[in-house]
């Protein structure tokens, strides 16, 4: 990673994420060319390049968490998640609310140990947070005693890396988000829309390998939405970085990501994995994106029931759901 | 200009009422002073440099004595609301202390350090340290979670993560604690200062009493007003102002 930092300040190139194998490199016509590539509904239940030689960026080995509720008993949240995400991949997770997807980003993070199981970066066991993966959270977690640019320059600030090189490399990020003339903003003095691109240029700029992000665009407008998927799939395309973005919107997902993985509903298992083989530069209205997500809803729709009913039922014996809430939150 | 008017108005009706009571007589001068006879009084103790001695010396303890009551209550209180086993046990004997007047602590002060400034501070201490490290702890956990998390996702741990991200996170949430925690320590060193003699306003104030000076007593109690009023409106104003335009807050009602 240093090594690619030494180049700053040059103008053009993003430093690309480590071990970045050149043919996932998504600014390589496999993913990114319409030319090349597959373009139709996509196929359920298989990954999309299954029986790679290469360690998994993130690797999730038969992960449980479970929660004791306040009334006691044990609660399952999430139940044998195994998942490989390659590194460069974009992958989006699906599923109701309710059903751990965010609390599984804070596990990667690092913010929650799980039960049992094992998160896997590179082939190394995560034992806290680290800057290799950074969380970007639905609410953005902005620090408003800082201006943007301090907020921005937080993580590198932490790491002890010199004054000069934060101020560069700050500048830089937040030109990448478009938001140079923002530095010596207060954060709340931003829109929603520019808060989240904050948030964005703030993780980018500790260089994390991996992106994780939670719900990032869900209190956004549709207007805003849109920019900011057009604008964080070219910073994939251009950094190369592995990214895990979770969502309750399936068309997001397909719009997004190269595979979408389905959880269930309490406890949450994968249910199935959707290798999203469309071109890129993607549109949320394209046809192909709306017929892909069909597909997934279908799936999903049983989850939602399910989660629908436990959700009435517990209006009849309230707290369960409080609970799950509270302990992804930690 | 209405709200000046309205000022102006009720402190001349005070100043009226204090000169009218003054000049009937009903009691004794000595005991009752006229208003240009605190006036003198306070002329004189800044002329011969009395109360320029007795304030520097006050605030000087108020600062030493509030500022460890600071910093030890922001630790306390950090550990109080992080750790629930202290929560429980200890949470529940803070406030029950905080019902004790500082000043109680006194004659053990005088036992444990004698008679000397050192039981002062320690008297300033117990009457803002409670209400720190109480302000600390609700402050903590008021503190929306995310940004511990964001914290410790970007690296920040240990006394980093303290420093950068919980202080400055808690701080709108304790500023008015750590106004009270002022309050508390002010009201204690006078208290302390008149219980034993060694500069500093309270015993200024002692000493217009066995002079039997009223004039002198009423023109320090002003000094004593004066200055606990200047601290809460620059020092506590500003810092809620300061945070307000950073955080976006609307002023607190």
């Amino acid at each position: 990673m240093s090594t690619n930092v030494q180049k700053f300040p040059s103008q053009f190139p993003i430093p690309a994420g480590p071990r970045l194998d050149p043919s996932l490199d998504p600014r390589f016509p496999t993913h990114s060319g319409a030319a090349g590539s597959k373009v139709g509904p996509v196929s359920i239940g298989r990954p999309a390049h299954n029986a790679s030689p290469e360690i998994s960026k993130v690797g999730l080995n038969e992960i449980c968490l479970s929660y004791r509720t306040q009334s006691g008993e044990r609660l399952l949240a999430l139940d044998n998640i195994n998942l490989q995400v390659r590194p460069g991949e974009f992958v989006c997770i699906v599923g109701p609310s309710g059903c751990g997807k965010s609390t599984l980003l804070h596990l990667i993070a690092g913010l929650q140990p799980q039960t049992s199981g094992q998160v896997l970066i590179d082939g190394n066991p995560v034992q806290g947070p680290g800057t290799d993966r950074i969380l970007i959270f639905q609410d953005h977690g902005l620090f408003p005693w800082l201006t943007v640019g301090q907020n921005v320059e937080f993580g590198m600030k932490m790491k002890g890396i010199p004054k000069a090189e934060r101020k560069e490399k700050t500048a830089y990020y937040l030109r990448l988000v478009h938001l140079a003339k923002f530095e010596k903003s207060y954060i709340h003095q931003l829109s929603g829309g520019m808060r989240q691109r904050v948030a964005i240029a703030r993780a980018l700029a500790t260089e994390p390998d991996v992106l994780l992000m939670d719900e990032p665009f869900a209190a956004l407008d549709a207007q805003t939405r849109d920019l900011l998927h057009d604008e964080l799939e070219r910073i994939w395309s251009e950094s190369g970085r592995t990214i895990i973005f979770v969502t309750h919107n399936v068309r997001e997902a397909v719009r997004l990501g190269d595979r979408v993985v389905l959880l269930t509903f309490r406890p949450g298992r994968v249910k199935s994995e959707f290798p999203v083989e469309l071109p890129r530069p993607r549109h949320l209205e394209d046809p192909t994106v709306a017929r892909a997500a069909r597909e997934i809803l279908d799936e999903l729709r049983d989850e939602i029931n399910r989660s629908l009913e436990a959700e009435y039922n517990e209006g009849v014996k309230p707290h369960v759901k409080t609970t799950v809430e509270e302990g992804s939150q930690l | 200009m209405k709200r000046a008017a309205r000022y102006i108005i009720f402190y001349a009706a005070l100043f009226g009422l204090w000169t009218l009571l003054a000049e009937l007589k009903i009691w004794p001068p000595y005991l009752f002073p006229t208003p240009w006879g605190v006036g003198e009084a306070l002329y004189a103790g800044f002329q011969d440099h009395s109360y320029w001695i007795a304030m520097r010396v006050s605030m000087q303890r108020v600062v030493i004595g509030y500022g460890i009551s600071v910093v030890l209550g922001m630790i306390l209180g950090l550990g109080v609301a992080s750790n629930k086993f202290l929560e429980e046990t200890m949470g529940g004997l803070l406030v029950s202390l905080q019902s004790l007047p500082s000043i109680c602590w006194w004659p053990l002060a005088l036992l444990w350090f004698g008679l000397n400034q050192n039981a002062i501070l320690f008297v300033v201490i117990m009457g803002s340290l409670l209400s720190v490290t109480l302000a600390m702890e609700d402050g903590r956990k008021q503190m929306p979670k995310i940004f511990g998390q964001a914290g410790r996702n970007l690296g920040a741990k240990g006394f980093k993560l303290f420093w950068y991200v919980l202080l400055p996170a808690s701080l709108p949430f304790i500023v008015s604690g750590l106004k009270q925690g002022w309050a508390f320590a002010w009201r204690s060193l006078i208290t302390a200062e008149m219980l034993y003699l060694s500069l500093g306003l309270g015993q200024v104030l002692m000493m217009g009493r066995d002079l039997n000076d009223m004039s002198a007593v009423i023109a320090v109690m002003i000094l004593i007003i004066a200055i606990g009023y200047v601290v809460d409106g620059i020092v506590f104003k500003g810092m809620e102002r300061h945070l307000q335009n950073k955080w976006g807050l609307t002023p607190a009602t």
